[in-house]
């Protein structure tokens, strides 16, 4: 698929998508596409405190499990509940209704030190 | 698969115990109503008829040693002796409570001694523990003697365990219930371990490093010598996972090799059968530094008598309730009184020389990612088989033809990987039926590649849908809801 | 050797094939030195006639299974239905391994299926797993699975559990760096529950406990806050007693051995370990979930192996691999064979009997209970004079095995034996416990 220009990216396949102060995160298609079915995701607590590069939370297929990290330091203020009960939403629109939790951004800079599109797509070519 | 709760209405099942032959009160009066049971559990009562004709049905769907090649990877396989299972259940044995005074169970702890005294002799190693019950406890119980170790000499700072990117997942859990973080040293290509790789990390904050010997590669770490000279000068500990034992017991010992640590696991390597599972017994091994710190109780000999010595102020203190596996132990030690030393040599010779026929011959078939000298067992790739065919699909289609696949997708460091491991106990005839059938597999992949995507078709049942599995968990029956 | 089907002609075969001329080219990647420094076992090879002579010499040397036991202590004389062991004598169940490819292993994947709901059902909890090792290592990986939870660095452990238990709990609690504070014992033999410390991961309580006394569950999980409830139990007790479960424990733990396995010097063992649903992702070992085939057959498989070493490594929730499958299958047939009903009938002779004899002690002159408190199939008497080691000589020269006064005196009860008294000791044997302590034999 073509990764949204709208989007910024990390390396270790997280998508970020700034909605003012905010920054909305899932995993990339390419990351669900490794992963397979996703059986089960382990959100971050809802007003805890993220590093960027820091753990934000676990995705689990039926043989593996890959740690989800913050793509950017600030505070939890939102979680996708929808995924515990179907986890698969990750699977189905990874970008989209498999988001995973709503970061309030602590230092909007650190968004210039994410990937462009290009950059991601060159990443996992 | 009905289970025995689906196995239609209550049937007779009373006559097993007798009547009370004192007077009976009920529950209710000893105890007061508040704590006794307000709902029965939901098990069936049900004929012997029944519940035999249930479970033998159910054996029947099952795979063991007995019915044929068992070739898992790492987890020798072996053909189980029938006699260790008649002494083991020997009532002399089976009766015996741990509670009781050792006048009472001089043969048990005389059998538990001896038994300790020739795996000693086994490992070239001065002391050794029967109370692990597992590969992986006896690996915590020897992280927990690294502790103790540093522990003991101030040295608290070490916390590091290194392992090989090749190791058994149990190798890094262990250590890390033990308190320990894991560091990971890669493989070279030779698929040993990478010895500047290891010098790289070794300063003092590391313990010690775990290794299995030969590794999960099937390969014998020829360095061994300066793997563990190495991790010794810098002040560490050497753990030698035993799994792979089958490889050279008889020829070599883990003493002799730098070994502090060493767990056998009796259920692989001594033939005690795996049970489905368990229970084994995972006995474990140490060198001279590390002798005070074993478990309590130990076996100990004074004059003629067996006596279980609890004075030892060392000790990391019980992995046990009592003793360990000791029924298990006692189907060991009749296998080593029969072998012998000529018959431990005899195993490794074989399992060595049957490993190498299989993998000459399959890698013409398969690709051999390590092709050098393998000891008891080999890793092969599905890869480039056919297009769309993966290791998965060779293992379910092994199945239809009636064989246990091997270990697959193991170790992480083979894509598509076939762990194969054919043990001393299948004969020359057994092993080329074993590879013509894995050959025929190579040529359907290519020609009818949908035999393998949709096999099995011959077993109990097809395959299994895993995600469902993990994604709607049910682990209990699903009884009717009770009526209100 | 009957085990290694080769003969030197196959041997000879297979050399030539790969290329070799002898077997010891095969070792050649072993350092000289290290095959050099080998000494052999100077053990010779037997036939089987002669070892089993041998093994039955050493069997015969057990003078323990010619007495009477009126030892428990968390392994105790339970009858085992024959059926039981032929059942699971099969070799299609004791010759496999862990189920790792689940369509050749319906077997024994359907009886761990059924072992867990047997467990969740005997205990009152949502989920069990398929096995630990035994009783005691399944309370440690229970303590370690609290502090996962709750991360306080503290667990709170009675004082009234079984010695062996608290050992094996003590190494791993250490290693893991959790503090264990003790909740002492009253009078009644239960715990002191004013006693209990704050700031707690879990407390453990045992019922029956080491005194056979049953502790009072109910609303105690109200009292410790958000710290877990961790249930150490009897599986057999609870045939008659209201389980755990029921009162809002978290974890449940066990030993399963009084559910059809042999004594066998302690071991292998059964360790039993439930819990709530909500714990799923913390719970150590194996579990079978229910699933459906290709062709949408219900069928069974390993579960929820995201927690497992062989995936997770040095973040899973135990590096337990091999468990102990085969005894959780021999305590579902047990099970299966005796029914509920059986389990209700075994367990209220046991009861019967145990009170039965305990009163009949506490009026002799020179005996008294320790305790008072409601008790199952186990109590500790007390003979007044000091003289407990003297009172367990008499009764082992009668023939029964009693175990040292030592184990009560660890507890901090001195001068008391603890008796155990299950459904196979009879009226007679029990009158003849009483008439040796009274003096008339």
């Amino acid at each position: 698929m073509a990764y949204s220009t709208a989007y910024r990216y990390t390396k270790e396949h997280e998508w970020v998508k700034i909605e003012g102060n905010r920054a909305r995160v899932g995993i990339t298609d390419h990351a669900q596409a490794e992963l397979g079915d996703v059986v089960f995701v382990e959100l971050p607590t809802v007003g805890a405190d993220v590093k960027q590069g820091g753990l934000l939370g676990t995705v689990e297929s039926v043989k593996a499990v890959s740690d989800v990290y913050a793509p950017v330091s600030g505070k939890v203020v939102e979680v996708n509940r929808d995924l515990e009960q179907s986890p698969e939403t990750v699977n189905q629109s990874p970008h989209e209704a498999g988001w995973i939790a709503v970061i309030q951004l602590a230092n909007p800079s650190e968004t210039g030190s994410l990937l462009d599109a290009a950059a991601y797509e060159a990443l996992i070519a | 698969m009905r289970t025995i709760f689906e196995r239609g209405a209550a049937e007779a099942a009373d006559g097993i115990f007798p009547a009370c032959d004192v007077p009976a009160k009920g529950a209710a009066a000893w105890l007061g109503a508040d704590l006794v049971r307000s709902k029965p559990p939901r098990i069936p009562d049900t004929s012997e008829t029944t519940v035999v004709r249930h479970y033998t049905r159910l054996c029947k769907l099952n795979y063991g040693v007995d019915d044929g090649i068992y070739p898992l990877g790492s987890c020798t396989m072996k053909y189980n002796p029938k006699v260790n299972e008649d002494t083991a259940a020997l009532p002399g044995f089976a009766d015996a409570h741990p509670a009781a005074d050792e006048r009472y169970v001089q043969g048990s702890l005389e059998l538990l001694y001896e038994l300790t005294r020739l795996l000693q002799g086994v490992a070239g190693l001065p002391a050794v523990t029967l109370q692990p019950v597992a590969g992986a406890h006896g690996e915590l119980t020897g992280m927990f003697l690294f502790r103790k170790y540093f522990e003991s000499r101030g040295e608290s700072r070490r916390t590091r365990v290194l392992l090989p990117d090749s190791a058994h997942g149990t190798n890094p859990a262990s250590a890390a219930v033990a308190g320990f973080s894991v560091t990971e040293i890669p493989s070279n290509a030779r698929g040993t371990v990478d010895l500047d790789a290891l010098r790289a990390q070794l300063d003092d904050t590391v313990a010690g490093i775990m290794l299995t010997v030969p590794n999960t590669l099937g390969i014998f770490e020829e360095n061994i010598l300066e793997v563990t000279r190495a991790v010794h000068e810098a002040g560490g500990l050497c753990y030698f996972d035993g799994a792979n034992l089958n490889s050279f017991i008889g020829r070599a010992r883990p003493g002799d090799m730098g070994a502090d640590v060493f767990h056998f696991n009796l259920h692989k390597t001594l033939s005690t059968p795996h049970g489905g599972g368990g229970p084994g017994a995972g006995a474990v091994a140490v060198s001279e530094p590390l002798v005070d710190f074993l478990p309590v109780p130990r076996v100990v000999k004074r004059r003629d008598r067996y006596a279980l010595d609890w004075d030892c102020p060392g000790s990391i203190g019980s992995v046990h309730s009592f003793f360990g596996n000791v029924l298990v132990a006692i189907k060991a030690y009749t296998y080593i009184l029969q072998l012998g030393d000529e018959g431990l040599r005899a195993v490794s010779d074989n399992a060595v020389l049957n490993a190498n026929y299989l993998q000459e011959r399959l890698k013409r078939t398969y690709v051999l990612p390590y092709d050098r000298l393998c000891k008891h067992e080999f890793v092969l790739s599905s890869e480039g088989l056919a297009k769309g065919v993966t290791t998965l699909d060779v293992a379910k289609r092994l199945i239809d033809y009636g064989i246990h696949p091997p270990t697959v997708y193991f170790p992480l460091i083979v894509h598509e990987a076939l762990m194969i491991e054919p043990t001393e106990t299948e004969s020359k005839e057994t092993l080329d039926r074993f590879a013509e059938i894995l050959e025929r597999i190579a040529a359907e992949a290519r020609e009818h590649p949908e035999l393998l995507h949709e096999a099995p078709t011959r077993a109990p049942v097809r395959r299994l849908d895993q995600t469902a599995a993990a994604r709607n968990p049910v682990f209990t029956f699903p009884f009717e809801a009770d009526p209100a | 050797m009957r085990y290694i089907p080769n003969a030197d002609a196959d041997r000879r075969a297979m050399l030539r094939d790969i290329g070799r001329s002898s077997i010891d080219e095969l070792f050649a990647d072993i350092p000289q030195s290290v095959i050099d420094a080998y000494r052999p076992l100077d053990l010779p090879s037997q036939s089987e006639l002669e070892v089993y002579g041998e093994l039955a010499r050493l069997a015969e040397a057990n003078e323990a299974p010619g007495r009477v036991p009126l030892v428990g202590g968390g392994v105790y004389d339970h009858y085992i239905p024959r059926a039981v062991h032929h059942v699971a004598s099969r070799s299609e169940f004791y010759t496999a391994y862990t189920p790792y490819q689940p369509e050749i292993s319906q077997g024994t994947l359907t009886v761990m299926f059924e072992f867990q709901t047997m467990i969740s059902e005997l205990t009152g909890m949502e989920i069990a797993n398929a096995s630990m090792y035994d009783g005691a290592t399944a309370l440690a990986e229970a303590v370690l699975m609290a502090e996962r939870i709750r991360k306080r660095g503290r667990v709170a452990v009675a004082a009234n559990l079984f010695s062996h238990d608290r050992r094996v709990v003590d190494t791993y609690a250490w290693a893991a760096g959790i503090e264990l504070v003790e909740v002492p014992f009253t009078p009644t033999g239960r715990c002191d529950l004013a006693r209990l410390p704050e700031n707690i991961s879990a407390f453990v309580v045992q019922s029956p406990n080491a005194f056979g006394i049953l502790e009072p569950l109910n609303g105690l999980k109200a009292r410790l806050g958000d710290a877990l409830l961790i249930a150490v139990t009897y599986p057999l007790a609870l045939g008659i007693l209201e389980p755990p479960g029921t009162f809002g424990v978290d974890i449940v733990v066990g030993e399963g051995q009084c559910l059809g396995l042999p004594m066998g010097y302690g071991g292998p063992l059964l360790g039993l370990f439930a819990t709530r649903k909500e714990h799923l992702r913390q719970l150590p070992g194996r579990v079978a979930g229910r699933t459906v085939d290709a062709d949408g057959r219900i069928g069974y498989t390993m579960t929820a192996q995201t927690r497992e070493q062989h995936i997770r490594r040095e973040k899973a929730t135990s590096n337990i691999c091999t468990n102990s499958a085969h005894c959780a299958l021999t305590a579902t047939v047990y099970l299966a064979s005796i029914g509920a009903g059986g389990l209700r009938q075994v367990a209220l002779l046991n009861l019967e009997k145990a009170h039965y004899l305990a009163a009949r002690i506490a009026k002799l002159k020179g005996y008294s209970l320790v305790f008072d408190g409601p008790f199952f199939n186990e109590f500790v008497v007390r003979p007044s004079g000091g003289n407990a080691d003297a009172v367990r000589e008499r009764l082992e020269a009668g023939g029964f095995l009693v175990e040292s006064p030592r184990a009560m005196a660890d507890l901090g009860v001195p001068n008391a034996l603890r008796l155990a008294v299950t459904e196979r000791r009879t009226q007679a044997e029990l009158d003849r416990v009483v008439d040796i302590l009274g003096g008339k034999r």
